[in-house]
């Protein structure tokens, strides 16, 4: 070991901005930005090497907060932006912090490109279900029927499925947290932030302003642990109090079963991560009321990220051709000379 | 004036210029003939500038007037601008080409037919009543009609060849014809075609042969009692080659790339006619070139300005419907003050318009089409070879001034070509940036160097400069959302300073012909060749006009109002409305006339040369 200047360890303090904080009091945002603050010195990066990237909307804020690099951006480019930050220097660690609107609306186009392409981009998506900065207008994953300022009569469209769709575009990272519950979110951004590739997080955060209680069913004592499914690779799903409840598969269609007489431990589906059908079956829990709320490690392979393969091809042309020589360039094809 | 070709029994004749059109359908290889043409052309020595023109459709109906494409050269021995105003030589591959074309063959021209394609379907779907190689329809030309379809396939019988591949290389028989007709040597062609078919020797061959057959019917067909020698044109010294426009201007970003030690980013996504600028920036690894095709026109200029962000050479390339997507986020290049490369090669619009042909129509979009205050940086390259030096300069003063540049060029300049004489490199002006690196004091993003009025480049891994930008309003010091209305109206000139500065950094533009006169006539982008051949053959008939070109649209080079009140008449010719002429006009308050065709061709020197003409007679008959 060498006596050098040892870095002092960062903490939440050097992750924490000048800038007020600018969201509605009592708003899941706050939670989740200070769980980042918190997780940031975690990870052993230098300061300098974090971007966090943004969008338009409440969400969207967050980089301002974030004493690193950042980039609020236009509406539903933050995924762009990040691409073009992460191929231009691969040795960043590049997040981009969005919300329903953003990325599943205006930005969806980019955000299943980005989630095919796999750059190792982290994505915090932060779900509200509706459009709190605009001031309460229905979003694409607010629920059928929503009575909403543009909505007086309920919204006709059907939401998406924000696991779904990361699966169907081809995700190599798909985990749901949800803002009051600190530690979890902490893994999750830390498993994020560790998955090569692309790693899409879908944070439940409530906006009280516009659409309180959205999540209340995995966020109120009376209900919670018999809606909340933590999901641990390896580990039957379990839950409720006791976790005495458990999912059962019958051929496709899962269920909640009670381990007693009918069903033991041993009945209860096992989770796998790699299990892309498996995932498929999770993300299908989203708007159902009879099956709990996954939270946790939905789907995870890995894969090679974009930005690694663009970056080996620019090295094995060097290798091939040299270093450029841009007179030698010039001069490609027939030349000829006027004396 | 005639000399025996050694070795050839007919004469040889020397002509100052020509100028050639092939023309057939989609299929039969007219872009290809012509580009050889060209290449042998530009390598003889002469000079020389070309306009491909397609159709739109991959693959519209075989023998049908949509579906015909066709390709235009002129060479000369003397310094030429333009693909020539009339041709003098029409290759005509089938009837529909013949019936496209013929109108604009000078009369007494010269018609090169295949005359097995003149049967009664094609001559039906062209909308010939009567065949008009067998009426009097053509007899103000020189008619060459040959069944090239039975001499290629005699000449290729033994190959086994299908009918398609033999019908296939018949065009190589048209060009054989004409470098015999004029003269020119088989070699690089030859060499072309061994390379292209590398895989498939027997296409090699057959193409081969039909080349020279072509070239052996000429010296031996009595319809041709003579051919024509252009000589060497004497251009300034130097290293030449032929080149297109968008190959041109690729060169020149990657130029500016190693000029600047920067890696560059190139961000594009599939659209004619500029996609040929992301194909060869995109063979251009082994220069720390990394090039993205984007989801969308939006995702690859966000890209570029996440790369600019993180300190690449960032550029995106689009025509005008793309132009048209991304102008949000230009807005947010502007207001982030970021450099930032933006590349248009016009096409005929609005809307998707048409895709394959020429127009100037979007010197409005790039100048206004943004919401908010979001004046930037414009350049126009003049010519296919000023595309390289445009794209240099585009890339010079985005990183030297901190902006976004647009650079406009169009269908015309982008697939057009002319020799090109290879740059010094070491004259090209130096490449300059605003890289920042922590100093100890507080880090303000948003202050700025008063010379260039540029904010530090301030890219994320530097340590101790983490700072956040975005798109909202910022302060002018600090870089913090900023509401203050005194502050928002301070950024707002900061950012018309930013782009009027770049004034004071580049040349004053230069009057071509007298300084002052009866008529200016002023112009930008590709008009420059027909102008400068207008202005040419009306000064040589002693009418005192001069031509100004710009290749700086925003900021105008400083001189330009002290050249305009020079002149009691400024006509501006433009391939629009009227766009170039309203910003003078409105700018300057100077009495500019317009000249415009919207015909998705570019001009003729000879359209400009008889407008002017006419409005310096009419002054002196009133
Ligand atoms: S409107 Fe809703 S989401 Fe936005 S800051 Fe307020 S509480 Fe949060």
């Amino acid at each position: 070991m060498t006596t050098a200047a040892i870095t002092p360890a960062l903490t939440r303090k050097d992750f924490t901005s000048d800038q007020t904080v600018r969201w509605c009091p009592g708003c899941g945002d706050y939670s989740v930005l200070a769980q980042a603050q918190k997780t940031m010195p975690e990870l052993g990066r230098k300061r300098e090497e974090f971007v966090f990237i943004s969008g338009i909307g409440c969400s969207s804020r967050f980089p301002y907060y974030m004493n690193t690099y950042g980039f609020h951006t236009i509406h539903g480019r933050g995924t762009t932006i990040a691409t073009g930050v992460k191929l231009a220097n691969p040795d960043l660690s590049v997040w981009v912090v969005t919300g329903d609107g953003d990325a599943m609306s205006i930005g969806g186009n980019h955000l299943i490109h980005l989630l095919r392409r796999n750059l190792d981009i982290n994505i915090m998506l932060f779900n509200n279900r509706i459009y709190g900065l605009t001031k309460g207008q229905y979003s694409p994953t607010s629920e059928k029927g929503k009575i909403t300022k543009s909505t007086p009569f309920g919204s006709v469209d059907h939401p998406f499925n924000p696991p779904a769709v990361a699966l169907g575009a081809a995700a190599t990272f798909i985990a749901r947290t949800i803002d009051v519950d600190g530690k979890h979110l902490q893994d999750m951004i830390t498993a994020s932030y560790h998955h090569r590739g692309t790693s899409f997080l879908e944070i439940y955060q409530n906006c009280l302003i516009f659409n309180d209680g959205a999540f209340a069913d995995v966020t109120e004592k009376a209900t919670r642990d018999d809606q909340k499914l933590i999901l641990e690779h390896g580990q039957p799903m379990l839950f409720g109090k006791h976790r005495q409840k458990g999912i059962h598969l019958d051929g496709h269609q899962p269920h909640v079963v009670e381990i007693g007489d009918q069903y033991a431990v041993g009945d209860i589906l096992v989770h796998d991560k790699t299990d892309r059908m498996m995932a498929l079956i999770l993300s299908e829990f989203t708007y159902r009321p009879d099956l709990p709320t996954p939270l946790g490690i939905i789907y995870q392979v890995d894969l090679e990220s974009y930005e690694q393969q663009v970056h080996a091809q620019m090295k094995q042309a060097v290798e091939k051709l040299g270093t450029g020589d841009i007179n030698a360039l010039l001069r490609a094809g027939h030349t000829w000379t006027v004396n | 004036m005639s000399e025996l070709k050694k070795g050839s029994k007919k004469a040889l004749e020397q002509i100052e210029q020509v100028t050639i059109r092939f023309a057939g359908d989609s299929g039969d290889g007219m872009q290809l003939t012509g580009s050889q043409f060209s290449e042998t052309t530009a390598i003889f020595g002469n000079d020389l500038a070309t306009l491909p023109d397609y159709p739109a459709e991959i693959r519209a109906p075989a023998g049908s007037l949509a579906g015909v494409s066709s390709f235009q050269l002129q060479f000369s021995s003397k310094d030429i601008l333009t693909p020539g105003d009339q041709p003098d030589v029409l290759v005509a591959m089938n009837p529909a080409a013949l019936k496209v074309h013929l109108s604009d063959l000078r009369s007494g021209g010269t018609i090169v037919v295949n005359q097995a394609n003149f049967n009664k379907k094609n001559l039906a779907l062209a909308g010939w009543e009567q065949n008009p190689l067998d009426d009097a329809s053509l007899d103000d030309y020189t008619l060459i009609s040959i069944d090239m379809t039975r001499l290629v396939e005699n000449a290729l019988k033994e190959l086994n060849l299908s009918g398609k591949v033999m019908a296939r290389s018949t065009n190589m028989f048209a060009l054989g014809l004409l470098y015999w007709m004029y003269d020119r040597p088989l070699e690089s062609t030859q060499q072309f075609l061994a390379a292209k078919f590398k895989k498939r020797p027997e296409i090699v061959e057959a193409n081969l042969r039909a080349l020279e057959t072509g070239y052996h019917f000429g010296e031996t067909t009595e319809l041709l009692p003579a051919h024509y020698m252009v000589p060497k044109a004497s251009l300034p010294p130097g290293t030449y080659r032929n080149i297109m426009g968008n190959q041109a201007l690729a060169l020149g970003l990657v130029t500016a790339g190693q000029k600047s030690g920067l890696r560059i980013v190139y961000a594009g996504y599939p659209i004619t006619p500029a996609s040929d600028i992301l194909h060869a920036m995109s063979t251009y690894k082994n220069f720390d070139v990394l090039t993205f095709q984007a989801e969308d026109e939006i995702a690859a200029v966000t890209a570029a300005i996440g790369a600019s962000f993180a300190g690449a050479l960032a550029i995106t390339g689009t025509s005008g419907p793309g132009m048209a997507l991304k102008a949000e986020a230009i807005g947010l290049a502007i207001t982030t003050e970021l450099p930032l490369v933006i590349i248009c090669v016009q096409r005929g619009g609005p809307s998707t318009g048409l895709p394959t042909k020429t127009e100037q129509a979007d010197l409005f979009q790039v100048m206004y089409g943004r919401n908010g205050e979001a004046p930037l940086v414009v350049l126009a390259a003049a010519s296919p070879s000023d595309c390289f030096d445009m794209a240099y300069e585009a890339c010079r003063i985005a990183t030297k001034f901190m902006v976004p540049v647009i650079l406009l060029t169009d269908g015309y300049l982008g697939n057009g070509s002319e020799p090109w004489r290879l740059p010094d490199l070491d004259k090209l002006r130096p490449m300059e940036n605003h890289f920042a690196t922590a100093s100890g004091d507080t880090f303000n993003s948003f202050e700025i160097e008063p010379s260039t009025l540029a904010r530090p480049w301030a890219i994320p891994g530097t340590p101790g400069l983490e700072h956040r930008i975005g798109g909202l309003e910022k302060d002018a010091v600090t870089g913090n959302v900023n509401y203050d209305p005194i502050n928002h109206e301070a950024m707002t000139h900061r950012r018309q300073r930013k782009v009027d500065i770049v004034a004071g950094d580049i040349a004053p533009t230069e009057v071509y012909g007298d300084e002052t006169g009866d008529l200016l006539v002023l112009g930008w982008g590709s008009t420059y060749g027909a102008i400068r051949s207008a202005v040419d053959r009306l000064r040589a008939q002693g009418y005192a006009v001069s031509q100004m070109h710009l290749r700086h649209l925003n900021p105008f080079p400083r001189n330009l109002g002290d050249v305009l009140v020079r002149f009691p008449r400024i006509l501006i010719p433009e391939i629009n409305m009227g766009q170039l002429v309203r910003i003078i006009r409105a700018e300057f308050l100077v009495d500019a006339k317009g000249l415009n065709k919207v015909q998705g061709k570019p001009f003729t020197g000879h359209e400009i040369e008889q407008h002017i003409r006419q409005i310096l007679t009419d002054k002196k008959d009133g």
